[in-house]
């Protein structure tokens, strides 16, 4: 998994997945500076969120940086970090 | 101030939504058959009654899905319906002029089964986030605020089956004490295998495997009952605001009583009966007004015999028509009161008191119980009396306005 990265259309499945979309959000376009309380999720989506992607990438996360992670494009810096450094599963 | 309901909406398994349900009750239609949510076949009681044609994703946004219990869901779809049936819209309302006060008996336990189960099976990474609050007893109550912007006074209420009857009561005190606006009453549901276990450990089941036999309160035959899902959901105001808005008034929650019975073994009677009178005396009601009682019914002879034994204490021999719709729906836990307050505004409302199905009243129990065929009278004033499993004692009196 060393050269696993998370990109935004990842993000986006896995976020539809755990936790549906509010109406009137469109993911679809280029979210990746919007603010997550924009797009509708709050700090339990992204929870729920990050779960699937430790299991997924078999990565280990920091709830409290993800936590400060205010958009899509923070929360996937964050998480590629992670990725990269080799975090053991 | 005199709290009314200006909104309903029943959520049952004979009807999904008031008129449909109320067309069935009258129709005489059973919600009753073989449990469809989980395979029953190992367990000694098989039927129940499930709520059908509810398809949650028809209702809701995909955003609430994952973090709902079935049972939420339910409450969710049925208070947009009674707000709609109100004539309310809530962003149009100030969020403090609203509170929700609703009643659970198990909180969301089909969400915590499956949760439990990947814990189990796969660990507690693959436990849901959502696990922390959607088997809460208080998640209907919370997510209904969140969902319709209520931030008044809210909370939720415990007590068994009698709970549906509370709520309305605790809703009534914060109408008078000046919320405008409270939305209460109990939709319930707890039929995954888990909540089964928990049901057979009540002891109060029917084993027997034919719907229209299974649940016979007040019959010779009566033998525990069928458990169910739903219930109703109510939209409340101060009856002189809410006729300014030019609100349509359904009647007032005229009276309430709550007693909590003796110890089994202390030698004092059963206080169901109290609960009775002091519904009466709130409501300022003579037994001689009461045109109809709602009847708990809970289909065990020793229980049946303490409810007939209060409504003849308290009405005399014959007195009073008595029914329980709920030979149609199962017993819904805290759904029941609240389903039966929403029965007995649509009979004031229709002059028609619906039949207790299936049943052929026992002799001895002194009760005018209507079977067979709806009984068309005018109803001004009905009484519905909950009881909740450990003592719980609960009546509410409902009044034309």
């Amino acid at each position: 998994m060393a050269d696993a990265r998370v990109t935004l259309d990842d993000l986006k499945r896995i976020l539809l997945d755990a936790a549906g979309a509010d109406e009137g959000v469109d993911l679809s376009g280029d979210v990746v500076d919007v603010a997550f309380s924009d797009l509708g999720y709050d700090s339990l989506a992204l929870l729920e969120a990050a779960n699937r992607i430790q299991r997924e990438y078999r990565v280990q996360l920091d709830d409290d940086a993800l936590a400060a992670a205010e958009t899509p494009g923070a929360f996937l810096d964050l998480v590629n970090e992670h990725l990269a450094a080799g975090s053991p599963a | 101030m005199r709290p009314a309901v200006t909104g309903i909406a029943a959520v049952a398994p004979n009807g999904l939504g008031t008129e449909e349900f109320w067309a069935g009750t009258l129709a005489g239609r059973t919600g009753l058959g073989v449990l469809t949510r989980f395979d029953p076949e190992r367990y000694p009681a098989r039927l129940a009654g499930e709520v059908k044609g509810f398809t949650a994703a028809d209702h809701l946004s995909s955003r609430m899905l994952p973090q709902t219990d079935h049972m939420t869901r339910l409450n969710l779809v049925a208070g947009d319906w009674a707000l709609a049936d109100a004539g309310v819209r809530p962003r149009e309302w100030p969020d403090f002029d609203m509170g929700v006060m609703t009643a659970s008996s198990a909180g969301g336990y089909e969400f915590g089964e499956r949760e439990l189960r990947n814990m189990w099976h796969k660990g507690h990474e693959h436990v849901s986030a959502y696990q922390s609050f959607a088997w809460f007893y208080a998640v209907n109550s919370g997510q209904l605020s969140i969902h319709n912007g209520m931030r008044g006074p809210s909370g939720v209420v415990v007590s068994d089956q009698a709970g549906g009857l509370d709520a309305l009561a605790q809703a009534r005190r914060q109408i008078r004490k000046g919320t405008p606006l409270m939305l209460t009453g109990a939709v319930d549901s707890s039929l995954c295998s888990w909540g089964w276990v928990a049901h057979l450990a009540g002891g109060r089941l029917s084993t027997s495997q034919d719907p229209d036999r299974a649940y016979l309160p007040f019959d010779a035959a009566a033998n525990g009952h069928v458990p169910g899902e739903g219930g109703a959901l109510l939209v409340l105001e101060d009856g002189a605001a809410a006729r300014a808005r030019g609100a349509r008034i359904y009647g007032e929650i005229a009276g309430y009583g709550a007693t909590f019975d003796p110890r089994p073994d202390s030698g004092r009677p059963p206080a169901l009966r109290r609960a009775i009178e002091l519904a009466l005396r709130d409501a300022d009601a003579a037994p001689g007004d009461v045109d109809v009682v709602f009847a708990d019914a809970a289909a065990i002879p020793e229980l049946d015999h303490v409810e007939a034994t209060a409504i003849t204490g308290v009405f005399g021999r014959e007195a009073v028509p008595v029914t329980a719709p709920k030979t149609m729906t199962g017993r819904l836990s805290s759904g029941a009161g609240a389903l039966d307050v929403a029965t007995a505004l649509l009979s004031i409302r229709d002059s028609v008191i619906p039949a207790t199905a299936n049943v052929s009243p026992a002799p001895g129990y002194g009760l005018d119980l209507v079977t067979g065929e709806p009984r068309q009278i005018p109803v001004t004033t009905a009484l519905v009396i909950a009881r909740g499993h450990g003592g719980f004692n609960s009546a509410v009196v409902v009044r034309a306005v």
